[in-house]
């Protein structure tokens, strides 16, 4: 039922002789939602640049399975104000009929936005159309370069949550970068953690405390995640004090991490 | 049939008919000029032809062919020097648009057995169209609209967002290469009516002042046509009422077209 989408290989891009993605390797299955996140410059939108094939690699190898059909939400959409587009002409370029795109606009609910100029959209609203576009196209795989930007705190955790769905119903892989580490920790599978190589990859619950994550990201990043991923295992009371449920004995306090602002000193 | 040798035995007409043949091109290629900021490349396209003129006298060409040739020849430099990116893209245009055309120029100035009506090539001749004229300005009409029609999908796709459509398996390179192609062609055919100096004017301003009136690309298109056949036939009426140059006419109608939209229609929500 794990059936791989795309596989690198040690993949290598370079530019004027300095990597930009060093030697990364990577399985990405049908039903997996891969996060990438890393600082700036780390090589994330090369990365997905490379995947859907935008950026020639310099070395290593990279397989896609054939005919694999690609939704891509790239980082930045500049429209040219010269241009007179509708959300509707727009979703119509991708050769479907109006039936199928008018259901990928409900599904990421801008289809009221239906008649309106792209160029009057907000952040928001754009990110969604882009999303909606890449759905219509029915997608093996969802490549997403910051799908969230722009997006108000409470719309992120639902856009998350609307990837992470649609992930279920279309049966797709997903891969995309993210900044939000708190929003996208809870939605995705697996994070990889980029800075030019994998520097730490895995779980999300493993990865705050892995020591190369801690390293790029720095010790606070590393801890408020630590929280945020134990409040699944405990719940405090009005006091602040932790909640142990019943089966506390198979969750140790010794595996709470150490820093852990709840925890009484 | 004889009325059709009375049109074409008047030159009023013969240049009449070029004048609105060019119009049926530029109005869409000036849309894709206007959207895909291309005016800067469109003019040195254009002051490149002068050297192709030169060319096609010393080799005994056909003019029309030697600026395409020179336009195609220009447009691959221009494709494979933006790549190396060591010059921004306009200070590479600003280079090759007057060189060529001081090129041209000084090649010319050693042809002395070529009488040339330097005037003529700069701000076109529009009322000297010949029937064989008429014949190249048609065939291109037809290839150009034909092309435009075919791979309308990709070359707008790719215009919106180049990425987006790679992505989708549009071939985006191919199509550049082929709007390219399309706007040499154009221009050399409509370097007759209005000359080198005013073609980008020709492709931008009904353009520009259909973009004021339209809610999607096609209309705009259609729009900019429109606007177009408008300029052509108001510029030669007033060529012929006051016995104004006719290229430069053309121009100016446009341009008064375009400050009567601005003026009169109200901003666009689309």
């Amino acid at each position: 039922m794990t059936e791989p989408l795309i596989r690198l290989d040690d993949v290598t891009v370079t530019f004027q002789g300095s990597p930009a993605v060093d030697r990364v390797s990577l399985t990405l299955c049908r039903g997996d939602i891969v996060t990438v996140i890393g600082p700036n410059g780390a090589g994330k939108t090369t990365l997905i640049k490379a995947i859907t094939g935008l950026q020639p690699i310099s070395g290593g190898t990279l397989w896609r399975q054939p005919d694999l059909r690609i939704g891509y939400v790239p980082q930045r959409l500049d429209l040219q104000p010269t241009l007179p587009l509708t959300v509707k002409r727009f979703m119509a370029l991708t050769g479907k009929p109006q039936s199928e795109y008018q259901t990928a606009l409900a599904e990421t609910g801008v289809a009221h936005l239906l008649d309106a100029s792209v160029h009057h959209l907000s952040g928001g609203e754009l990110q969604r159309l882009l999303l909606a576009r890449a759905l219509a196209r029915q997608p093996d795989l969802l490549a997403l370069d910051e799908p969230a930007q722009g997006v108000d705190i409470n719309g992120q955790a639902a856009l998350y949550e609307l990837i992470r769905s649609l992930r279920d119903r279309l049966h797709c892989g997903v891969i995309m970068i993210s900044h939000d580490l708190h929003l996208v920790m809870a939605a995705t599978d697996r994070v990889i953690c980029l800075n030019q190589h994998v520097c730490c990859s895995g779980y999300p619950e493993d990865i705050s405390r892995d020591p190369a994550f801690v390293d790029v990201f720095g010790r606070p990043v590393a801890e408020s995640l630590a929280v945020y991923h134990h409040q699944h295992t405990h719940q405090h009371n009005l006091h602040g004090d932790i909640i142990r449920p019943a089966t506390a004995g198979q969750a140790p306090a010794d595996h709470h991490p150490d820093a852990c602002a709840h925890e009484p000193r | 049939m004889n009325l059709v040798d009375v049109i074409l035995g008047d030159f009023f007409w013969r240049a009449m008919l070029g004048g609105l043949g060019i119009a049926l091109v530029a109005g869409p290629l000036g849309c894709f000029v206007v959207w895909r900021r291309m005016a800067y490349f469109g003019d040195t396209l254009a002051h490149s032809a002068l050297l192709g003129v030169a060319l096609g006298f010393l080799f005994h060409l056909p003019l029309n062919l030697g600026i395409a040739l020179t336009c195609v020849g220009l447009a691959l430099v221009l494709v494979v020097l933006a790549r190396n990116r060591s010059l921004a893209t306009d200070t590479l245009l600003g280079i090759l648009a007057h060189s060529a055309l001081a090129i041209g120029l000084v090649t010319l100035s050693f042809m002395p057995d070529v009488r040339v009506d330097l005037n003529a090539y700069l701000f076109g001749d529009l009322l000297a169209m010949t029937r064989r004229d008429l014949m190249w300005i048609y065939g291109g009409v037809v290839v150009v609209l034909g092309l435009l029609f075919r791979l309308w999908r990709g070359l707008l796709m790719s215009t919106i967002h180049e990425e987006l459509a790679r992505v989708e398996g549009v071939p985006v390179e191919r199509l550049r290469l082929t709007l390219m192609l399309m706007f040499s062609l154009v221009i050399a055919i409509a370097m007759k009516i209005v000359g080198v100096l005013l073609i980008t004017a020709l492709l931008i301003i009904p353009a520009a002042t259909a973009r004021r009136l339209a809610s999607s690309p096609e209309r705009m298109v259609v729009l900019a046509v429109v606007a177009g056949l408008v300029a052509v036939t108001g510029g030669l009426t007033l060529s012929w009422e006051v016995d104004s140059p006719a290229g430069p006419s053309i121009v100016v109608t446009a341009f008064a077209l375009f400050l009567l939209v601005y003026a009169l229609v109200r901003r666009q929500r689309l």
